[in-house]
């Protein structure tokens, strides 16, 4: 018991000092691969904590995606402002020591309240656990994570799904980015990308199908998936053609709109929003976390490449 | 101590260095940076307590929501990185400071 | 205690000592050429150590292809992202460090 004691608590307080650290390095480039790192010990904490799933999740996009269009970010600003570091991005919002001194007071405090809070739960909670646990046979998989999200929870799932589609039109009507200069792709990465691409296609198809009775699911897939629509991306790989482009938009509505359409049909039929017949419950949750994973991974590149389709649509 | 209480403490740690640093950093990048930590917080405490059961089995219920809250955290990341570079192409500065140039 | 538990002991201890030289050249060595070749040289044949390691106490042979396909995954895309971390280290005009 005792070694694992020891790596729970450096775990912890490498969490914390590459948090610090992402928050207060004064070149903004190495805070991102910081950052990145933080993301990958993230993703060991929670296997500690038995959450395998959202280990997945937080791999491939806290760790991987959010990395990525962090740097792609932080390459727009270099080029705009043509400096190439950003070592001054340090400077705080105000000077005033009393504020600061302040703030500091004021947050041990909030830290000593919410820390005392979490401190004094009792250390027995069995939570929904039970519940799930007895509706687990009714709701046509055995993994309870998917169960959750799919089926006792759909609901949240819709409206995050909606939530995606949201982000994406929000940087679309902004405008999006101008698009960015294709130069041709190193060799090395050409090729690295041509045989990744199949090989992430399958792990996301392994994945969402596993997700029924094991870690994984349509979140995990279609991350997946959307990190290898983003290594195309950045070998030079565009959707220019208006027949991809028509594709690509049933692509990202596909997941919100079989919600909401099988969330009717399942209020005339059942009378509740998103409650399957037990009986036809695991096909229906494959159905929706298929046409889920499409559209979390093209929406992720989609994010990602943030151009606006016009753009590519006049090309 | 059981080491859920220990992540779920860190988990406090992190959200409030997120949010000091939130306060603290004029660059509107470092920012985005900050409020991804606080909420890495948030999911680490949501989650230590669902570990808190009588048996081997966590709760699922908050592992669902973390999940769905990591892919909300990155399309939030995505518009926001998207509204920075769009700031700096109108008004030439990525940083909020609170001495205004007239 | 078994003799395979044994050999696949030292294969992880031999293995997380190579992650242990990799982890010291990164952090000692002088430019970014030298500190992929520590990075990338130890790190494939110390994750190949750990996961023959593994696989020794694998319970199916399906666990067994799994690790092996990581290690292999690990081999590719460590070769290709290092050569791109060079060559761009190379456009950008970073010198090769002379003694």
């Amino acid at each position: 018991m005792m070694p694992v004691a020891i790596f729970d608590a450096v775990l912890g307080a490498a969490l914390l000092w590459l948090a610090w650290h992402a928050l207060a390095s004064p070149d903004l480039f190495k805070a991102i691969v910081l950052f990145v790192s933080f993301g990958l010990l993230m993703a060991l904490a929670w296997v500690r904590l038995d959450a395998p799933d959202i280990a997945l999740a937080e791999a491939a996009i806290g760790a991987g995606l959010t990395g990525a269009i962090l740097l792609a970010t932080l390459a727009k600003l270099q080029t705009m402002t043509g400096k190439n570091t950003f070592v001054l991005s340090a400077q705080p919002a105000f000077k005033s020591l009393f504020l600061r001194g302040l703030l500091i007071v004021l947050l041990s405090g909030s830290a000593a309240g919410i820390g005392y809070a979490v401190w004094v739960l009792p250390s027995n909670s069995n939570g929904l656990r039970l519940d799930v646990a007895a509706n687990l046979d009714a709701s046509g998989v055995s993994n309870p994570v998917t169960a959750v999200l799919l089926n006792f929870r759909g609901y949240d799932t819709m409206l995050e799904m909606t939530v995606l589609l949201m982000a994406l039109l929000g940087i679309w009507s902004l405008g999006g980015l101008p698009p960015r200069p294709r130069r041709p792709a190193a060799a090395v990465l050409d090729i690295f990308s041509r045989f990744l691409a199949p090989v992430f296609i399958l792990v996301a198809a392994y994945l969402l199908w596993v997700g029924a009775d094991a870690p994984g699911g349509a979140f995990q897939a279609g991350s997946v998936l959307g990190a290898a629509g983003v290594l195309m991306l950045l070998s030079g790989w565009r959707p220019h053609d208006r027949f991809t482009l028509r594709y690509l938009r049933f692509a990202l509505t596909a997941g919100a709109s079989a919600f909401i359409i099988l969330g009717l049909l399942t209020m005339l039929h059942q009378g509740q929003l998103l409650a399957y017949p037990p009986a036809q419950a695991g096909t229906l949750i494959l159905l929706l976390e298929s046409l889920a994973t499409v559209s979390i991974a093209a929406t992720l590149a989609a994010l990602f490449l943030a151009e606006a389709p016009d753009h590519t649509e006049n090309q | 101590m059981n080491h859920a209480l220990l992540y779920a403490l860190v988990g406090v740690g992190l959200f409030l260095l997120g949010f000091y640093a939130l306060i603290i950093h004029a660059h509107l990048l470092r920012k985005i940076l900050a409020l991804n930590i606080m909420g890495s917080g948030v999911f680490l405490v949501l989650v230590a307590l669902a570990k808190r059961t009588h048996d081997a089995y966590p709760d699922p219920v908050p592992h669902a929501m973390v999940i769905t809250g990591i892919v909300i955290a990155v399309s939030a990341t995505a518009l926001m990185l998207v509204l920075l570079l769009k700031i700096f192409a109108k008004t030439g500065q990525a940083a909020l400071s609170d001495r205004h140039k007239k | 205690m078994t003799a395979t538990d044994y050999i696949a002991a030292c294969l992880l201890v031999l293995g997380g000592i190579f992650f242990f030289a990799g982890t010291a050249g990164l952090l000692r060595l002088p430019d970014v050429y030298t500190r992929l070749h520590a990075l990338t040289k130890a790190d494939n044949v110390g994750l190949g150590l750990i996961v023959s390691g593994l696989i020794l106490q694998a319970e199916s042979w399906l666990v067994a292809c799994k690790l092996l396909l990581i290690w292999l995954l690990v081999l590719f895309a460590g070769a290709s992202v290092s050569h791109l971390i060079a060559r761009r280290a190379r456009h950008k005009g970073i010198r090769v460090w002379r003694p």
